[in-house]
Order: structure tokens, then C-alpha cells, then sequence
């Protein structure tokens, strides 16, 4: 027997509305018993938790891990790697690698890769992503497949995604939605507004989103699949999704902690890091976001995780490739940003990042119920620390946090029982945050 | 004077001050123009590589000339921007360029950023010779340069810029550097041709060309791209003429003293008619003219500040030894 004793936490489980301090003992990879005291045996690996929170694992159900055709940017291995030094538990790995996953013998490919922690594959909607023929999505599925994306590009032709949205309900998988209207942002690189007049860039205005976001909407109720909108960026996507919710269209979305950090205003930098798909957009599109975190509008929180090696990236603002990595900062954002200014609770941090994208994907994570898989997330939510590039473990650095100073960080991460990270540089002179913070302008008390 | 810079990426965030310290030194070069000899060694001894990544006739030759009148070495790299993307990146292009042992840096370059990328990458001093739709300050200060020969402070002065805001990195560089010295900026043209919250700039913005043209002081006209109409701005030059375009009845209506402009190059009988651009009221050609003073006062004053860090290291490493 496997045994690991979580000591002396925090323990914060939504699932099954805890918040209170429990040792979590886990038992050949499943949780086995919690209880305000329990005492270690010999043989019982010891993690101790005094002020430290514990959750579920998280779930990040957007990421790019590059392999197949990318590997000198990311592997599915070093984007494991990633995961667990974020405390990522579980990741859903978008297909548009070369070539796409869009065959059964590609899911598999995707499922079996080594990795440090649960990686589910997203199968393509169109075979070759290319938006024409509906990929064999019964096949995919049996094969491991947890939801369909042509993520990167829209399905440009509304009749074949209704057909993709029909047939998916055979298959009782989501299919997740890159919302663009391309004839709309056209060849532009940022969001549309004073920012992009002043940087003299090519905008891509809000209704690029919006539109492609109402029309899936609208299919989704012609069709009853289950649609879900990757990486939400605008106020109107956001007012979108609330009136479809309302409606009680099965729709449902996620943002990223850029779109709830970042704004246009910074891309005037000519920062490539800065420059992303859907785009940086405005202070107040950011605040609608953090709205709608708050009231439930957005069900996740996921990182579009995107490396892209440093030659692609020192080049012309134009000419960069569109993407920035994001596992490894997903949770200290999401509590420096949204957590620490009151935005959300933790409780409702937990949601947005482990239990409600877990149910989302249907798969088993989320929960830290006596008989779940023992996937657990371990934080000190005091730390405040400074982002440095060689703190990242993934292949590439091109994230454009380095140097940015946050409050909260991974201590350890359990995959399915095994410790995965553990975070060895406990720099207890790295002094835990008593003092004054810089308010949060924009955060939004709801 | 007070300019500190080691680069000139744009105007924006300029001051007044600094404005004034570079037209007040490009006066004194603009002397240097009129006499026989039209060459002083100001820059002897320094060498500046003009990097043309996109079609210039008369920037590129300006510069040449300023370079040139002061005396120093100057290094010409010319090529199309789509070749860029293909072969050598712009950071190892420059980094070559660099090798050689280049003080400054004149860039010309279609992609936004392009130089503020540079000044990023290189020791050089980057000076911004148009930058897709971002911005293009010497051509602004040429402009102003120009106004103030014929107006003096422009402290109140109302200018208007008529034509494609939008694709106008012209546009953008005028209306910092005029807000900045005190001027009223109005923008007319078709409101497809206006770029997102532009009037947020402290700028007015007007479809109505008699409004925006009447009480004005210069109205400064831009070139209108004739491939415009192909990505659904216009729906013809001909409406746009009709509508923006500048002739003499239009002028008639105007201040019997206006001030009438055009960076280059002109479509005349597009946005500007013929007898418009050579009549009195047209300082075009003085603009080409004083736009060789501008430049020249810009690179000084950045070679100066060049020169003062020089002469500070030296300093610091004689307190060392």
C-alpha cells in the first residue's frame, strides 16, 4: 500500500462544500479518509500543509502541447512538466498540432505519450481542422477523445457546424468553439480601439468574437449540443453566453488569465508575448470578464497555454505567431488577479479551475470525495514571489508575465497518488506578503 | 535646449520644450542651406545606416541629404518587406548592420513597431523614418517646422488633416506634435477612413470637409492609396473627390490665408487639385526643403546626446583607473 498524508491544510473541495482544516490521507491513488487529525504510519509519506490551501486538482481544458510536429516547442512530457509545476493535475490538449488529431490512431498517440500528470486528447471537428468533412467523432470518442475543436480557426462554414453540433449529441461530447468571424478581423493583430489607432496595428474589433459567439449560440439551440466557447474575451461574448444561460441554452465557456490581467493598452509595448488570438482587449471588456467569473456567466478558467520558440517571437509585432504559455501561471494569476482583491473566493477559484471544467470534460477529476482518484493541488496562498524565466520548466518562455509579481504559489502537485512537484526552493526568506498591496483598480466587487 | 533622447521613435509623450528645441535647431540648419556651401563637419566621423525596408523615394533622399550635409558616413539597405518574412530576420539584418560599427539607425519599415523593436536589439540610436500606420516624426515636425515659417507659435492655430486617417502614420505624428505646441487639431474625411477612438487624442473628427476646412488655418492633405477602394473604404475616387477632395472652388471658401499642404507624393486631381497644389497658398515644395533642416537637427541633437554618454563613460573609467 501507497499511503501519503496531506497535513494540517486548508482543504477546499467544492464538490463536496468543504472549506475547512483536514488531513487528507490517500491510499494506493485514491482518496481514502479526512479527518481533522489523523496520524501518520511508518510507512506514510508525510506532506506537511500548515498554512497551505488544499484542493482538488486543477484542470486546464485548453492547452497546446505541440506534439505531434512541434516538439522543439513543447512535448506532451515537458508540457506535463508544466502542468504539475503549475499544479495542473489534468489537461485537455487542443488537436491542432501537425498533423491534426483528428483519427482514432492520433487520439490514442496523444493518450499514451508519457506524462506527469492526465492528459485527455480534444479531437478535431473537421478531418485536417480544414473545416469541410466532420472527423469519424464516434471513433474518437471510444478512442479517448473528451471533446471536438478546430481551436485556432473557427469552423468557417455555419452549416457544417451545425452538422458538427447534430452529430455531437450522438457522441454526448461538447464541442468547444474558437469563436472568429474571420472576414472580420481580417489580417489585424490587436483589438480594435484607442490603443490599435495609437500603435498604428491592424485591429480586430470586438464583433469579430461576438458574432461567431451569437451564431454558435444560436446553433446550439437549434441543435441542443452541448457548446462550449473557448477563451471568452469581451464584454458583448460575455453578455452572449449570460442571455443564452438565461435561456437555458447548454452552453458553456472559459476565459484565461490574460484576458483578466492584460489589456490593449500593454500591447502598445510591441511586446510579441502580448500578442494573442482572440487579442488583449479593452479595461472595460476585462471587467466584464471578471463579472462574469463572479456570477457563474463563465464556468472555467483555462490557460490557452501556447509555447512558441524565442526565434518566432523576436520579430516584428506583425509577423509573430499569436500564443503565450500559461500552465505555470494559471493559478498564481487567478489568486493575485481575482482571489486577493476580492473579485471571486477561493472556494469559487476552485470551481472555475478544477471541478466545473472537470464536469464540463466529464472526466474524473475535481473532487476530493472519499473514493475519488487522489489528484490534489497543495498552495501557499501568502507567498508572494516575482516571475522569472527560468522558473518555467516548459520548453518555452514565452510568456509575458516573467518579471511580474504575484501572491500564491504551488507547493505540491499529486497526480492519481504520486507526488509530481514538489517545491524544493521553500526561500523562507522570500518574504510572505504581510504588508500593504497596490490596490486593484480594476477589480470588480460583485 | 533640452533633448535627451538617443532615439526618435515617435512624437508622442514629446513635450513642447523638446518640440521647440528641435525647430529652433533645425532653423539654424535650415541657414546652412541657403549659403554656397551647404556642407558643415558637425557629424565627421559618424556613421548612419538608412534601413528602407518599404518604398521610399523622398524620405530615403532626404535623409541622404541631411546625412550627408553634415558630413557623415552613410550605409544604404534597401528591400521589400515581404522578403523579410522569408529570409534574414530584421534582428539579424540589424545585427549585421550593427557589426559594422554603425552609430545610427534611420528606419523605414512597413510593420508597426519595427523601430521601437530595434531600439530593443541595437546599441544604435533608431531614428523612425515611418512605421506602417504608427507614426512618421519627421515628417510631422517638417510639417510644423513648415506652419511656424508661415504662422509663428501655433499656440490657437487650427489645423485640419483631411483624407485616410486611418493608414496615416503622417496623421498620428501631426497631431501629437500640434496638440503638443498648443494647436487645434481637426480630422476630416469619410468616416471609413477614421481610425477606432481616434477623438480621444484631443482631436475633432468631422465628415463635413466646410466645416472642418473654414476657419482653418493649414489644412494638410494626405494621399489617398488608390487600392483603398478594393478593401471596401470608398466605393470610388471619383465619390471621394467629390466629397474630401481639395480645389480651388473649395479654397474660395476658405481663410484667404490658409495654408495648404501634402506630405507627398500627390494624386492630383484626387485629393488635391492641380492649380491647388502649385498655386501661392501650397508650401509642398517648402515642406521637401525644410524637411532636409528637420532632419538634420534630429540627427545632431541625437548624435550630441551619443557624444555626452561617450564622454561620461570616459569619465567613469578615468575615476576607475
Amino acid at each position: 500500500m501507497r499511503k501519503l498524508l496531506i497535513k494540517g491544510g486548508r482543504l477546499i473541495d467544492p464538490d463536496t462544500r468543504t472549506d475547512e482544516h483536514l488531513d487528507l490521507l490517500i491510499v494506493d491513488g485514491v482518496v481514502a479518509e479526512r479527518a481533522p487529525e489523523l496520524t501518520p504510519d511508518d510507512d506514510t509519506r508525510v506532506i506537511e500543509a500548515a498554512g497551505a490551501i488544499v484542493t482538488p486538482g486543477l484542470v486546464d481544458m485548453h492547452v497546446h502541447l505541440r506534439e505531434p510536429g512541434r516538439e522543439d516547442e513543447e512535448t506532451i512530457e515537458s508540457g506535463s512538466r508544466a502542468a504539475a509545476h503549475g499544479g495542473v493535475t489534468a489537461v485537455a490538449a487542443m488537436p491542432n498540432t501537425e498533423p491534426a488529431i483528428d483519427t482514432a490512431s492520433w487520439v490514442e498517440f496523444v493518450r499514451n505519450r508519457e506524462s506527469q500528470i492526465m492528459v485527455y486528447p480534444i479531437a478535431a471537428i473537421t478531418k485536417d481542422r480544414a473545416g469541410e468533412t466532420l472527423t469519424e467523432m464516434a471513433e474518437l470518442a471510444a478512442a479517448g477523445a473528451v471533446a471536438f475543436s478546430d481551436d485556432g480557426s473557427p469552423v468557417v462554414n455555419p452549416s457544417i457546424m451545425r452538422r458538427a453540433l447534430e452529430y455531437s449529441t450522438m457522441v454526448g461530447l461538447p464541442i468547444i468553439s474558437h469563436c472568429e468571424e474571420l472576414g472580420l478581423s481580417g489580417r489585424g493583430v490587436m483589438h480594435e480601439g484607442l490603443a490599435s489607432t495609437m500603435a498604428g496595428l491592424r485591429p480586430i474589433p470586438a464583433a469579430a468574437e461576438e458574432i461567431a459567439v451569437a451564431r454558435d449560440i444560436i446553433l446550439a439551440k437549434m441543435t441542443g449540443a452541448n457548446l462550449h466557447i473557448a477563451h471568452v474575451s469581451t464584454e458583448g461574448s460575455v453578455e452572449l453566453v449570460r442571455r443564452a444561460k438565461d435561456d437555458g441554452i447548454a452552453v458553456t465557456c472559459e476565459t484565461c488569465p490574460h484576458y483578466f490581467t492584460l489589456t490593449d493598452d500593454d500591447v502598445r509595448s510591441y511586446d510579441t508575448h502580448l500578442k494573442v488570438n482572440p487579442p488583449l482587449r479593452s479595461a472595460s471588456d476585462l471587467a466584464a470578464i471578471k463579472v462574469g467569473l463572479a456570477d457563474g456567466t463563465i464556468d472555467a478558467i483555462s490557460s490557452d497555454h501556447a509555447p512558441h520558440s524565442l526565434e518566432e517571437k523576436q520579430v516584428e509585432f506583425d509577423a509573430a505567431p499569436p500564443g503565450m504559455t500559461g500552465l505555470e501561471t494559471l493559478l498564481p494569476l487567478t489568486l493575485t488577479q481575482l482571489v486577493q482583491p476580492g473579485t471571486i473566493t477561493l472556494e469559487r477559484a476552485v470551481e472555475l479551475m478544477s471541478t466545473d471544467p472537470a464536469s464540463i470534460l466529464r472526466i474524473p477529476h475535481g473532487s476530493l470525495a472519499v473514493g475519488a482518484p487522489a489528484d490534489v493541488t497543495v498552495f501557499d496562498p501568502d507567498w508572494a514571489w516575482e516571475i522569472t524565466e527560468d522558473w518555467f520548466v516548459s520548453k518555452s518562455k514565452n510568456s509575458p508575465f516573467t518579471g511580474r509579481k504575484v501572491r500564491g504559489r504551488v507547493t505540491h502537485t499529486v497526480s492519481r497518488g504520486e507526488v509530481v512537484f514538489e517545491e524544493t526552493d521553500l526561500n523562507e526568506g522570500d518574504a510572505r506578503d504581510e504588508g500593504e498591496r497596490e490596490p486593484d483598480v480594476l477589480s470588480v466587487h460583485v | 535646449m533640452r533633448w535627451t533622447g538617443r532615439h526618435l521613435l515617435g512624437l508622442e509623450g514629446t513635450t513642447r520644450e523638446e518640440l521647440l528645441t528641435i525647430l529652433d535647431t533645425a532653423a539654424k540648419f535650415r541657414e546652412i542651406l541657403d549659403r554656397p556651401v551647404k556642407k558643415v563637419p558637425t557629424l565627421r566621423g559618424v556613421t548612419i545606416a538608412n534601413l528602407f525596408f518599404e518604398a521610399s523615394t523622398r524620405t530615403r533622399m532626404s535623409f541622404e541629404l541631411a546625412e550627408k550635409r553634415l558630413s557623415a558616413d552613410t550605409l544604404n539597405f534597401s528591400a521589400s518587406t515581404s522578403s523579410v518574412k522569408k529570409g534574414e530576420t530584421l534582428r539579424d539584418t540589424a545585427q549585421n548592420i550593427e557589426a559594422m560599427m554603425v552609430d545610427m539607425v534611420v528606419i523605414r519599415h512597413s510593420c508597426p513597431g519595427a523601430p521601437h523593436f530595434l531600439s530593443q536589439h541595437l546599441d544604435a540610436s533608431i531614428i523612425n523614418a515611418g512605421d506602417g500606420a504608427h507614426e512618421h516624426p519627421t515628417q510631422a515636425l517638417l510639417d510644423i517646422f513648415t506652419m511656424r515659417e508661415r504662422l509663428g507659435d501655433l499656440d490657437g492655430k487650427r489645423v485640419t488633416i483631411v483624407g485616410d486617417i486611418l493608414h496615416s502614420r503622417v496623421a498620428k505624428s501631426d497631431i501629437y506634435g500640434l496638440r503638443a505646441l498648443g494647436a487645434d487639431v481637426t480630422l476630416c474625411g469619410p468616416s471609413t477612413f477614421m481610425p477606432a477612438e481616434v477623438e480621444r487624442l484631443g482631436v475633432t473628427v468631422t465628415a463635413d470637409i466646410e466645416e472642418a476646412t473654414s476657419d482653418a488655418d493649414v489644412v494638410n492633405i494626405l494621399r489617398i492609396q488608390r487600392e483603398r477602394q478594393e478593401g471596401g473604404f470608398l466605393p470610388s475616387l471619383r465619390e471621394y473627390t467629390a466629397l474630401f477632395g481639395i480645389d480651388a472652388a473649395r479654397v474660395a471658401r476658405m481663410k484667404p490665408d490658409v495654408v495648404i499642404m501634402h506630405p507627398g507624393p500627390i494624386n492630383r486631381g484626387v485629393e488635391l487639385a492641380p492649380d491647388v497644389a502649385d498655386s501661392e497658398r501650397s508650401v509642398i515644395l517648402d515642406q521637401v526643403t525644410n524637411g532636409v533642416a528637420v532632419r538634420m537637427a534630429i540627427l545632431y541633437l541625437i548624435s550630441r546626446v551619443r557624444a555626452a554618454e561617450r564622454a561620461e563613460e570616459l569619465e567613469l573609467l578615468e575615476v576607475e583607473l
